[in-house]
């Protein structure tokens, strides 16, 4: 870490929905103390959260990348899982391909892609079918 | 800067340095991370301090001290007005009829006596007003619990636009109490609001209200003081048979300030009710990260059974909340025989109070941010966490801070020493970069000088127990 950067990570455990959240806790006690704005600081918390539920839900594992400066805050999520064959369609409120077993668990709504679109300044996803997918967040902290 | 800062926050909970032995059990309680030990003594942080009074429950020799106002102070208006919470008369025996109760703290010298749960009825129509009117905004907070207000305020700031906007029951039967006798041509400069209060926020909710200029209320009364005199005046008046009647709260209204009193009654959508305060934050974590779906109203009280858990209240929680809801039941059997237009009563529509129950806007007051610069702030947050780790996790509070996290925080922010951790004294003096004297020096500074005498052993029974000690020693501990 050097003067006006921050950088942390976190592991994604495929399939473990009892520890999700934990990356999106530190991540909103972070901003807190950086003293960035609180609507910022819902709207990164609910994409990131989204995001990672997504690696839980999908893939088998992946790891969350955060990096702060005082501009921004980039997030990379990467996952080894079955990957995104249409993205444009996954992006559609409502879609999901979810298993019956992930929706009973209150997840996989299909709102996830469309509620993280609204909560990032940038998103941009990339996957391949088969291997997994990137997902970059960007929000700035002075709007 | 600090000084400033501090001298904005007026709270009800003080400690007395007279009597404070800086044994820290409050300081290891407060969930606020608001108590130091320094000098001996337990030293409040004003700006992190939300008065939830977990310190006072702690504390075993009666340091900390709840603020009152003098009594003889109700003399100073010629028409006095004592607000009672419903919780208090969960204090006395089932025997005890909660009309006579109300009865005797009229005849310690108050002109009028008034049921803070008076206002709930209309209060819940409002309420559920507000919800509809605030749909997209979940869950949307009650405003009820002070200590809760002040939680969000500094502990959760993103989440202060879900607390609701409207004022707390005594508030509006404050108003509702004052407009009735104004009405009736008394002079409003001698009518004087007195609140018994069950806890220390509600205290600070008078004196530095949130979301408004000033209270409608004139003095608070500690509920524990109340209790004495008017147990002495029910005492004396056993066998007395004349009652003044009171019109009886409806049984939704005697039970309003115990957990699920709000929650149970709002009709616009699900709703959750949590009590305790350590409880609160865990669920307010989870509602900050929008994992908490479907809920449309939380009642949030920071007491565990809330306010028949307040610091004040004399008696045993468990048993006024037996208490109160068979006063609920037996009330709401008898109310059908009064008529409506019974003094005191305040109907569910009143334009009057209809325009005075907003509340102004609640402001964020953050304690978590490290500096108002960012730049500075993420230097202090790289040095917190590299001096965090060079700590030994176990949280001890030897240093005169909460946690070794929180020691490292206060050093970052010029509040304390990095050689305040013991663990760090004894690993300077392996190295020889402190000295016996100097440690000596910090651990007085810390928790005083009688706490580290040197002459404060007695020879006769530390010397057998030195011995033992050091056969012990000596194998090893397993």
């Amino acid at each position: 870490m050097s003067t006006g950067k921050m950088h942390f990570e976190y592991q994604v455990e495929g399939g473990n929905f009892s520890a999700a959240g934990f990356p999106s806790s530190q991540v909103k006690k972070t901003l807190k103390q950086l003293n960035v704005d609180g609507n910022v600081i819902r709207r990164t918390v609910v994409a990131l959260y989204e995001a990672e539920v997504n690696i839980v839900a999908h893939a088998y594992n992946g790891i969350i990348s955060v990096d702060i400066d005082t501009e921004k805050i980039t997030i990379l999520l990467k996952d080894e899982g079955p990957g995104i064959a249409d993205i444009k369609k996954a992006m559609e409120i409502g879609y999901s391909t979810a298993t019956p077993e992930v929706r009973e668990m209150g997840f996989g709504a299909g709102m996830g892609l469309s509620n993280m679109k609204t909560n990032a300044d940038h998103l941009n996803i990339t996957s391949e079918v088969g291997k997994g997918t990137i997902v970059e967040i960007i929000n700035y902290f002075h709007q | 800067m600090e000084s400033q800062t501090h001298a904005q926050f007026h709270h009800a909970l003080k400690f007395r340095e007279d009597i404070c032995i800086g044994c820290s059990h409050c300081m290891n309680i407060c969930p606020t991370e608001a108590i130091r030990v320094g000098h001996g003594k337990a030293q409040l942080l004003a700006n992190r301090c939300v008065d939830c009074g977990e310190c006072y429950r702690v504390c075993p020799v009666g340091a900390i001290i709840v603020e009152q106002d003098d009594f003889e102070n109700i003399y100073n208006f010629t028409t006095r007005i004592a607000l009672i919470p419903s919780v208090f008369t969960g204090q006395f025996p089932d025997s005890v009829d909660s009309g006579a109760i109300l009865a005797a703290v009229q005849e310690l010298g108050f002109t009028h006596v008034f049921e803070v749960e008076e206002g709930v009825e209309f209060l819940n129509e409002r309420f559920n007003e507000y919800l509809l009117q605030h749909k997209p905004i979940k869950p949307l907070i009650s405003p009820f619990c002070p200590a809760v207000v002040r939680l969000i305020q500094v502990k959760f700031p993103t989440l202060v636009r879900n607390i609701i906007l409207l004022k707390a029951p005594v508030d509006i039967t404050a108003l509702h109490a004052r407009k009735t006798l104004t009405d009736q041509g008394i002079d409003p400069s001698e009518i004087g609001i007195f609140y018994v209060t069950p806890c220390a926020a509600k205290i600070v909710a008078v004196k530095s209200p949130v979301g408004e200029e000033k209270s409608v209320i004139d003095g608070v009364i500690n509920m524990n003081y109340l209790y004495n005199k008017i147990f002495k005046i029910l005492r004396q008046n056993k066998g007395k048979s004349e009652i003044p009647a009171f019109f009886p709260l409806s049984g939704k209204s005697v039970c309003w300030s115990l957990t699920h009193g709000e929650a149970d009654h709002m009709k616009q959508g699900p709703s959750l009710a949590i009590d305790e305060i350590n409880n609160v934050i865990e669920f307010l974590e989870k509602v900050e990260n929008e994992e908490i779906d479907g809920i449309d109203f939380l009642e949030l009280r920071a007491c565990d059974e809330s306010c028949a858990g307040g610091i004040l209240c004399p008696g045993n929680r468990f048993m006024t909340v037996d208490k109160l809801r068979k006063r609920a039941l037996k009330s709401d059997s008898i109310r059908g025989s009064y008529p409506a237009e019974f003094q005191g009563k305040i109907g569910i529509a009143n334009d009057f109070l209809h325009h005075n129950i907003s509340l102004g806007e609640v402001h964020p007051r953050s304690m978590m941010k490290l500096d108002d610069n960012m730049a500075e702030a993420m230097i202090k947050m790289k040095r917190i966490y590299d001096l965090n780790h060079m700590l030994p996790q176990v949280d001890c509070g030897i240093c005169g801070s909460p946690s070794c996290k929180s020691l490292a925080e206060d050093v970052v922010q010029h509040e304390a020493s990095i050689k305040q951790c013991i663990f760090i004294q004894k690993i300077l003096e392996q190295n020889d970069k402190m000295d016996i004297q100097e440690s000596v020096l910090i651990m007085k500074s810390i928790w005083s000088d009688n706490k580290l005498d040197q002459n404060s052993l007695k020879d006769e029974i530390t010397i057998p127990l030195l011995q033992a000690g050091e056969e012990f020693t000596n194998q090893g501990k397993k």
